[in-house]
């Protein structure tokens, strides 16, 4: 039986606070209308500034000397102003909202990925990884408490709390023809009903799934075992249906106008390789306080593989569908990436770095993807890499070009790094780290590469 | 000078894996061990060198990739950057997305190729070469190991036989 150290404990606690803390500055910290104005002015007078130095500018002082003579245009302009205002507004408003809304489904969408893996093996009938098959049921344990976070900020969104979906708010709906031609599909109820169905189908199998795991340990037969694998085969069925309309539903109806085919798989790969890496870190942690001495490196090398493998299954995913967009340019889907080119260049290319160049290189020698210091570090660099991987779907959409890492931001991630750290570890400490009743257990603890 | 090697043969691939430890452990130097299907863990218990073909092949995809973008760079970019549809040809890195399936492909090829050649001339096999085998049994259903003969001939039959050799022939070398 594990024990949660008291130490871990303490310091999932402080991340929470702090969490809460860095939450709580972001929303205080939102600008109201007169501030927005004063920040925008300052930036218009730098551009001014700038204007004097740089000829290509002339054109524009020459416009603005231009239009002091013609009373119309002076209204048109400061209508444009108001507009501009009352949007740049919204996406300080949006900031806060959007770096919970990040991190939650973050966390919450890589337990989902941990879940499908599990269910995976089960179905596969993998003979390496029962042994981790506790671990794996530990950090599923996050999902119930992450998917209601994430099921209330949905229902903050359908009444209207925040902006982060443009097609919850029906005078902007009134105003475009295409969320209008889309509200069949994109309205507040119907949104909600699927999300309950989604979540709910995920826990339900992970509930069960749980229960006839704890129930094989002390069974005279194999039938728990038969039945989970039932249950896995009939759970991946579903859930590759419910995460590709969860895809849409949860992150690309942010920019209501832009669709794309591969979005869904996209995003599994992107959480999906997060699951394995947290699989990999904390079993690795468990190992080094002795709780999983059966665990050896043949065991750390497979996740590695994985690691790896679906790091380049998520490249491959997410260049296929840049590349498609960028070849074809048509211009209502390629504003998606111009936009996040112009204003997210580091964000935006420095998860590649982050999510491919490094693994690659890194995890590619064999000798390292057994070394426990190797996995830790690269598993650290794909998670963050993930995280802005979301960040970068989300934001761009929400905030626009006001983004910056900052209170909300780092203190979201604080908050449900805690909260998972904590659920995790007391999930595992509620049944015994070695699954003995699994009958693949015997192949697994001598499994060796 | 005659060079005399011992050739045991075994009919079982554990018993093999026995003989071969027990042989290291009692000094003899193992020449060389014939099997008709790899068997797992051998090359530990004979302790041989790890091969080195898998960083043969990654530095073989470094090559690939060079050729590929040094091939396309000149061609498309530096030779006659023509208008094609649109595409930016001003430098390699503003249509590079275009190129990618290309230096991927490139990469493997010759990731592949190459490290498959360098196998054939690591093993030394080539078409119409002679081939090595000192009892066709071993491509079938037997195991021999053969063993250089230092030393009294009579002590290392007696101690193959123990190893549970089906069959222990002493052989003059040329």
């Amino acid at each position: 039986m594990y024990t949660f150290s008291s130490k871990l404990k303490t310091f999932s606690l402080i991340l929470m606070v702090l969490g809460i803390i860095g939450i709580g500055i972001g929303f205080v910290s939102v600008p109201n209308k007169e501030e927005v104005k004063e920040m925008m002015e300052n930036a218009h007078g730098d551009h001014h500034g700038q204007a004097n130095s740089h000829e290509s500018h002339a054109t524009h002082e020459v416009a603005s000397g231009h239009h002091d003579t013609h009373q119309s245009e002076v209204n048109h302009k400061e209508e444009g102003h108001d507009a501009h205002l009352e949007h740049v507004l919204h996406q300080q408003q949006n900031k806060p909202w959007s770096a919970f809304y990040v991190a939650c489904i973050f966390f919450m969408l890589l337990t989902v990925g941990v879940l499908a893996f599990y269910a995976i093996q089960q179905a596969a009938q993998a003979g390496w990884s029962p042994i981790l098959f506790r671990v794996m049921e530990g950090i599923t344990g996050y999902l119930l408490p992450g998917s209601v976070i994430f099921f209330v900020f949905l229902v903050l969104s359908g009444f209207h709390m925040n902006h982060l979906f443009v097609w919850m708010d029906e005078t902007e709906v009134a105003k475009d023809h295409l969320l209008q031609a889309k509200s069949g599909y994109l309205n507040v109820p119907f949104f909600l009903i699927r999300a309950v169905v989604f979540l709910g189908g995920w826990n339900l199998y992970r509930y069960f799934s749980r229960r006839n795991s704890i129930a094989q340990d002390d069974a005279t037969d194999v039938s728990f075992y038969k039945k989970n694998f039932k249950l896995a085969a009939a759970f991946l069925v579903f859930f590759i249906v419910s995460e590709s309309i969860m895809s849409w539903d949860w992150i690309m109806s942010v920019d209501p106008h832009w669709y794309s085919t591969l979005f869904g798989w996209y995003v599994f790969a992107s959480f999906f390789v997060s699951g394995i890496t947290v699989i990999a870190l904390i079993t690795l942690y468990l190992k080094s306080k002795g709780y999983l001495e059966q665990v050896n490196t043949s065991h750390i090398h497979d996740l590695a593989k994985f690691m790896f493998g679906i790091s380049i299954f998520w490249t491959y995913l997410w260049f296929s569908q840049f590349m498609l967009i960028w070849y074809s340019d048509i211009p209502e889907e390629v504003t998606y990436f111009v936009f996040r080119i112009e204003n997210y260049k580091l964000p935006f290319f420095g998860m590649l770095v982050m999510n491919f160049v490094f693994p690659v290189l890194i995890l590619i020698n064999t000798d390292f993807k057994r070394l426990s210091w190797i996995i830790t570090m690269a598993g650290i660099v794909i998670l963050f890499g993930h995280y802005i991987d979301f960040y970068n779907m989300i934001m761009p959409a929400t905030v626009g070009d006001q983004w910056f890492i900052g209170w909300a931001e780092l203190g979201s991630i604080a908050f449900f790094l805690g909260l998972f750290i904590f659920v995790v570890f007391t999930t595992l400490t509620k049944a015994s780290l070695f699954a003995k009743g699994n009958p693949l257990m015997e192949e697994s603890k001598h499994f060796h590469y | 000078m005659t060079n005399k090697v011992i050739h045991a043969i075994y009919n079982d691939d554990d018993v093999l894996m026995d003989a071969v430890k027990q042989t290291r452990a009692a000094h003899h130097h193992i020449e060389e061990v014939y099997t008709p299907f790899p068997v797992h863990g051998l090359d530990k218990a004979m302790g041989l060198a790890p091969t080195r073909i898998a960083i043969a092949s990654f530095l073989y995809g470094l090559v690939g990739l060079s050729v590929a973008t040094a091939m396309m760079r000149f061609i498309m970019i530096v030779d006659w950057p023509q208008d094609i549809g649109g595409k930016p040809s001003f430098s390699y890195i503003d249509n590079m997305p275009a190129f990618v399936p290309i230096m991927f492909e490139m990469t493997v090829f010759f990731a592949a190729h190459l490290m498959v050649i360098t196998f054939y001339m690591r093993s030394k096999l080539w078409p119409f070469k002679k081939a090595e085998n000192p009892d066709v049994r071993t491509t079938d259903d037997h195991f021999l190991m053969e063993v250089g003969v230092h030393g009294n001939e009579e002590d290392m039959v007696s101690f193959f036989k123990s190893t549970g050799a089906v069959e222990v022939k002493v052989i003059e070398k040329h």
